[in-house]
């Protein structure tokens, strides 16, 4: 059974092992530096559908299956899917999940979902109430943009500090196996809000959230930063992760030189005009089933901690003067 | 372990790490760009009222073709590129408005024409229409007992 850690933390005894992954992307992510490493770009952003949302679902949809054909296995092998969205009532997840026919929990976790799904995943098969576990996220840049700030076609400026939400769906495939790389720890990150009310500076309402995770995992397990040959939080761009590493600093943590944000990596900030990296659900979930995936997968590297993080709010809780709540997952897996 | 960094410091913290908007770069491309609108705008009045129209009416033709002109843009998806160069040198000017009314009704239109369309069409023009006529009520009502 899994053990209890510290606080936070939950240390799996089962080999909780990422046997595939799939990874959808949107025309600009296709066109950033981790091309190579999607399975599927698309050509057109509403991928044969007539609205953003229907395309949001048709993404997930398409590469949670892609998923499980990676894998060699059938829909009707899978046990349980976790999946969720940033959209109103989870849209994204649930028309995506919806032709699977596959036991589904639709989770919200905002941009943090991934890890929210991870983790969730991993306590599944730990239990042994499961027998494959599909987990996943998405988000899509057109749809985001329609419920969180403007119609695509207003002619706004956005400010420096904002983030370019990414088009796409990640999914990664769980089950107990002797196959590399493996879940092998969890933290699950508390809500923590240090007041910032600009909606268009996230990085900087989540990096305390991803500092108190990151701290809290290594208190729990007894870590120092180099454990890790990468720490990888999920989109808390420029601005963020200079905070984030501030923050940690203040706590006698150092992760300067095994840091990376998967907000960062996805865009060319200068070629890509994204400002300050790019965001949401699909953000991680990418990244991770895309390159650090294959970079475990081919043992270049050996031992990550995943941290997506996530912006809580709605556009209403904005309106009404609520602060933006943040918060993060880690996940550290291993081959 | 530090202490915990309280919400006061963490907003200096914040502030910064967060890059400015260019604002002289921003003013100077509003200016360019804004001009040009008007200048086209008067130049569309000075052609109506070499064919003869009223000055008046010159000023009713000119509004009516840069809103149209910039409603065709913005279903052509180039105002938003305009817009994103030019800030408020586009946003101001009556295209502006147009382009903020086209804007929200292309985006809403696939939740119908009355609940999306219909509903959302001033989601972004709407507060500039009313307080637009509120104030004028305000202003007219101050030039009636003060005249």
């Amino acid at each position: 059974m899994a053990k209890h850690m510290g606080k936070q933390s939950m240390e799996f005894e089962k080999d909780i092992s990422i046997i595939s992954t799939a990874s959808t992307v949107g025309t600009k992510e296709g066109q950033g530096p981790l091309k190579e490493y999607f399975d599927s770009i698309l050509t057109d952003n509403l991928a044969g559908q007539d609205s953003w949302e229907k395309a949001e679902s048709k993404i997930a949809s398409d590469n949670l299956k892609l998923a499980i054909n990676k894998a060699g296995l059938n829909p009707s092998d899978i046990s349980y899917v976790v999946t969720g969205d940033l959209l109103n009532q989870c849209c994204g997840s649930v028309f995506g999940v919806r032709s699977l026919n596959i036991p589904f929990f639709g989770i919200f976790g905002a941009c943090s979902t991934m890890g929210e799904s991870m983790s969730l995943g991993a306590v599944l098969l730990e239990s042994g109430g499961a027998k494959y576990v599909l987990c996943g996220a998405s988000s899509h840049f057109a749809s985001a943009e329609k419920q969180f700030r403007f119609p695509m076609d207003l002619g706004t400026q956005r400010t420096p500090t904002a983030t370019w939400t990414v088009t796409g769906d990640g999914a990664a495939l769980l089950a107990v196996k002797n196959e590399h790389p493996y879940i092998r720890r969890i933290t699950t990150g508390k809500i923590i809000d240090l007041g910032i009310t600009d909606a268009n500076n996230m990085g900087a309402a989540m990096a305390p959230a991803a500092a108190d995770a990151i701290y809290q995992h290594f208190c729990d397990f007894g870590f120092k930063p180099d454990y890790y040959d990468v720490i990888a939080t999920g989109d808390l761009g420029y601005v963020g992760q200079k905070l984030l590493i501030e923050l940690l600093n203040k706590k006698g943590i150092d992760i300067s030189k095994n840091h990376i944000d998967c907000g960062i990596e996805i865009f060319d900030r200068e070629l890509q005009d994204t400002h300050c990296g790019g965001s949401g659900c699909a953000c991680s979930a990418v990244t991770f089933a895309g390159m650090l995936y294959n970079k475990l997968r081919h043992k270049s590297i050996n031992k990550v901690l995943f941290v997506p993080t996530g912006a809580l709010m709605s556009p209403t809780s904005v309106q009404q003067g609520e602060s933006i709540a943040g918060i993060a997952h880690c996940v550290g897996i291993e081959n | 372990m530090g202490k915990e960094v309280t919400k006061e410091e963490y907003g200096n913290m914040v502030k910064k790490a967060s890059p400015d908007s260019p604002i002289f770069l921003n003013c100077i491309r509003a200016f360019l760009v804004g001009g040009l609108i008007c200048c086209i705008g008067q130049l569309i009045t000075n052609v109506c009222n070499v064919f003869g129209l009223s000055t008046e009416d010159s000023g009713t033709y000119t509004s009516i073709i840069l809103v149209a002109v910039a409603s065709l843009l913005t279903g052509l998806g180039l105002y938003s590129k305009l817009g994103k160069f030019a800030g408020a040198g586009s946003v101001v000017p009556i295209t502006g408005f147009s382009n903020s009314v086209t804007a929200p009704a292309i985006e809403f239109k696939k939740e119908g024409f009355i609940l999306g369309l219909g509903a959302k069409i001033f989601i972004v023009a709407g507060p500039v229409i009313l307080y637009g006529v509120l104030t004028s009520i305000v202003v007219g009502l101050i030039y009636y007992f003060v005249r």
